[in-house]
């Protein structure tokens, strides 16, 4: 269905026909644009950027390149297409014909899941915020920029969720959404990771890698929910989500390319001396690479979840690739196994499948993180350097769950406070690094260059040429 | 790597460069026909589905440009989705020798087409010529050579005014044959904001160079100041290069032309039938001739133009011995003498034309003013049937073995 770029809020959901909604979603914009003006990209209120907006909802007309002015772009509702005859494709109602309302008895559940994954997409925003004061080249800062029109975006997408499909109650959540403040003691956004700081360009892209990740999973998994309008909303972010990951996985290895240029030339590789000429250890690397890991972790949620048993058993989240996979789609008699402490040590324990999903959804993580890691490391190889990044084990430096009792190190062994404390500032960015790091942070803003720490990258954005105008500064 | 293509169909097979990819899905999700599935380590591209619809749903969708990459690929053999999964990075491009005219530019083709169509299509190259090199440098990315030489071939009393014009290449790689065209792309913008169409001129040198083991060549260029109707008209690109002054930079596309060669076998005779600059090609023939030594047969030589004046290479062409090229020049303008034609001399040599004809090692070359291959083609169907052979029922043989060649504009 083709996008209504003539109204006042585009949308593929003919909103013109529902005078309520459209009213009351109108009645939302100019909070959101009030929220986008206080916490959105500082300063970028007259910047023409050059950046994707979606024209319909197929391959052809989503990637729509053009310039557009910052506070302009034009926030909509975009869903996948409906699928014929969609059935709910797990737990007990498998087969049922897809809801295309609320079932009254998982309203407040539902309400739960799409409240929390669109308290993300805010967050996020704010916590980059001040990021564009220091962007390594405009190519960066177009990218920054992107990413965060697209997470405003899909603050939209799960909005309109909430005012279509949950009445009042809905109306009092979206609202929250603008009210709370990543960081803020006393309204916070309700994850831990979305609380932490971005301050710098390193943490910014290992956030997309890693944090953003999270984002595909917990979509991923959402997309398969039996309530329809929820899977092909997220089915649309998802093709808007690969690139806030591409942004961080070239970023990260536009790093580590530098890096390895810089101790080649120079035939060093002390981390001092690596940081002495205006580069990023590769040490430095792995820290940040374990904070942003280990705080991802968390938000997978609690190892075994009666809570992600219930989500799945009703149909409303499923498992990552769920109609791929070749099971009952039922798991009643399965087990998962789940890492427990127990008695200073860390051990598998087979625990009831359904209410190990977290879990689950964790392991499909990792192993998708890995393999980034690995092509991290292929870069690194191909530099003659004898250094391997790695993921921390999962267990690693986790705040909530069962594990966040114990102290782990990043091999998985468990250690006394005394050894944690010796050793923290070795596995997790210490105030020094984070100083470090922050020094380097300058702004570059003529065309096609680019800061000494970071590689420029492999393509243009739209094969545009890198030295391409890709914010205009008006 | 290089891979022979006799009897090979290519094809550009759709690829993702696992250097680039991120593995987001986003292709596979977009993919209308399921084309793109992938393992734990990559994303690959079925080419037997995806070939057969290249509808390109997935180029816009992905975030890294990684699925916007192709291989030229023997079509019988495209890489299999085990090779693709096994890949850290994209094999090499394999060059294949191709001797059709793949991905010319639109206007190269086009000139190409009409220039050709005197001999009715596209023909083969002699079996004895050179391999040529072709479309080394496109419009998007052109080689550079520089002005070394700009001389007026014809008189300065008359009024064409005819250049032979030398470029240099320096360490850039642009070989050429004899017969073959470069483009040159004129500076700046037409009336409708565009850039200019490329034109294709002759090259006028030997392949080892204008000057011996040089990497320049020469170009015969006439300054075009009205149509073929005698209508006034600049021509933008004969203009730019006439005015171009020793040190200028020129932007060259090409070179093009697998057809239009001379054979190189010993022996093998050379009809040469031209007008004005048409005369490149010949010049440029004749100049191998003369610095392989022995190559070749005979060269017989059929050059029009309207007066001695306005006849390019007139003064070296005269100094050529008579036992190694045998020159024929017909003048139409030549105050109080009858006008004559390139074909009025043909037949005049009727004899000789028709002994080189008898003899399958004849090649023959028409260069010139569209138009001229009428009178010609009239020409050798007189002289066939003075000396019992028949044009019709040659002309078709000639073509099929590469042995007649028209560039008419």
């Amino acid at each position: 269905m083709s996008i209504n770029y003539s109204e006042k809020i585009p949308n593929n959901v003919d909103l013109a026909n529902d005078r309520t909604l459209q009213r009351a979603l109108e009645r939302w914009q100019p909070e959101f644009l009030n929220w986008w003006r206080d916490m959105g990209p500082e300063g970028s209120r007259n910047y023409t950027v050059y950046l994707r907006t979606a024209i319909s909802v197929d391959p052809k007309g989503w990637a729509h390149f053009d310039y557009v002015k910052m506070p302009d772009y034009r926030w909509g509702i975009f869903l996948n297409p409906a699928e014929p005859d969609r059935r709910v494709n797990f737990g007990v109602h498998k087969g049922e014909p897809a809801w295309q309302e609320v079932p009254g008895e998982y309203r407040s559940n539902l309400r739960r899941l799409i409240v929390t994954q669109g308290d993300t997409e805010p967050a996020s925003v704010e916590q980059q915020r001040h990021l564009g004061l220091t962007c390594p080249s405009l190519y960066d800062l177009r990218n920054l920029f992107q990413v965060n029109v697209e997470e405003g975006r899909h603050l939209w997408a799960m909005v309109y969720l909430l005012h279509r499909y949950f009445g009042r109650d809905g109306r009092d959540e979206a609202e929250a959404l603008l009210e709370r403040r990543a960081g803020d003691a006393d309204n916070p956004r309700i994850l831990g990771a979305f609380n932490e700081q971005t301050p710098d360009w390193l943490s910014f892209y290992m956030f997309t890698y890693f944090t953003d990740r999270d984002g595909k999973y917990q979509l991923c998994a959402l997309a398969e929910s039996g309530f329809d309008p929820l899977a092909r909303t997220c089915k649309f972010m998802l093709t808007e989500e690969a690139h806030h990951m591409f942004v961080g996985e070239t970023g990260v290895g536009r790093i580590i390319q530098r890096t390895c240029e810089v101790m080649r030339q120079n035939q060093l590789d002390e981390p001092n001396k690596v940081r002495a000429l205006g580069v990023i250890d590769l040490p430095t690397l792995q820290r940040y690479l374990n904070f942003h890991f280990s705080v991802t972790m968390d938000l997978f949620g609690a190892d075994v979840s009666s809570n992600a048993a219930t989500f799945y058993s009703t149909g409303l989240k499923g498992r990552f690739e769920e109609t791929k996979l070749n099971d009952d789609h039922q798991l009643n008699h399965e087990t998962y196994p789940v890492l427990e402490a127990q008695g200073g040590q860390l051990v598998t324990v087979q625990v009831p499948a359904l209410n190990a999903l977290n879990e689950r959804l964790r392991d499909d993580y990792i192993k998708d993180s890995i393999g980034g890691v690995e092509r991290w490391n292929k870069i690194i190889e191909k530099h003659g350097i004898p250094f391997r990044l790695k993921v921390p084990h999962k267990a690693f430096n986790r705040k909530i769950g069962p594990l966040s009792e114990v102290k782990v190190n990043p091999q998985g062994a468990v250690v006394s406070e005394a050894e944690w404390a010796a050793h923290v500032d070795e596995w997790l960015p210490s105030q020094a690094d984070r100083a470090f790091v922050a020094s380097l942070m300058g702004r570059v803003i003529e065309p096609g260059k680019f800061a000494n720490w970071v590689a420029p990258p492999a393509r243009g954005i739209n094969n545009q040429p890198l030295d391409f105008e890709y914010v205009r500064f008006n | 790597m290089a891979a022979a293509t006799s009897g090979v169909e290519l094809a550009r097979q759709h690829l993702i460069d696992p250097e680039i990819c991120i593995r987001c899905n986003t292709c596979e999700e977009s993919c209308p026909v399921h084309a793109i599935t992938h393992d734990a380590r990559n994303y690959v591209v079925n080419f037997d589905i995806c070939g057969a619809h290249l509808c390109m749903a997935c180029i816009g969708p992905c975030p890294t440009g990684a699925i916007d990459s192709w291989r030229q690929v023997n079509k019988a053999k495209p890489y299999t989705l085990e090779e693709q999964f096994s890949w850290d990075v994209l094999p090499a491009e394999i060059e294949f020798d191709l001797v059709e005219e793949a991905e010319l530019p639109e206007d190269v083709v086009e000139i190409t087409a009409q220039a050709a169509a005197g001999q009715g299509g596209p023909t083969t190259p002699p079996w004895s010529a050179a391999h040529p090199y072709i479309n080394l440098y496109s419009i998007k990315k052109p080689a550079v050579a520089t002005v070394t030489g700009n001389y007026r071939l014809t008189a300065e009393e008359v009024a064409s005014d005819i250049r032979h014009i030398i470029l240099d290449f320096g360490n850039t790689t642009f070989p050429v044959l004899e017969g073959q065209t470069i483009g040159i792309l004129p500076p700046g913008l037409d009336a409708n904001g565009k850039p200019h169409h490329v034109r294709l001129f002759s090259i006028a040198s030997p392949r080892d160079g204008e000057r011996p083991h040089y990497n320049n060549l020469a170009l015969t260029v006439k300054r075009v100041t009205e149509d073929h109707q005698g209508n006034p008209v600049r021509g933008v690109a004969s203009n730019y290069l006439c005015d171009l002054k020793k040190g200028d930079q020129v932007q060259v596309v090409g070179p093009y032309g697998a057809s239009y060669l001379m054979p190189n076998h010993p022996g093998s005779n050379l009809i040469m039938i031209c007008t004005g600059t048409g005369s490149a090609p010949m010049r440029a023939m004749t100049e191998r001739r003369r610095r392989a030594g022995g190559e070749g047969g005979e060269l017989l030589l059929f050059f029009g133009a309207r007066s001695p004046g306005e006849l390019p290479y007139f003064g070296p062409l005269m100094k050529l011995p008579k036992d190694f090229i045998d020159i024929n020049l017909a003048f139409s303008r030549v105050p109080d003498q009858p006008k004559q034609y390139v074909q009025d001399l043909i037949s005049v040599r009727g004899r000789d034309v028709a002994r080189l004809l008898k003899d399958e090692n004849t090649y023959i070359y028409i260069c010139g003013i569209k138009g001229m291959e009428t009178g010609v083609n009239q020409a050798f169907h007189n002289v066939c049937r003075q000396h019992g052979m028949d044009w019709d029922q040659l002309l078709p043989t000639l073509r099929q073995q590469g042995r007649y060649h028209v560039e008419t504009y």
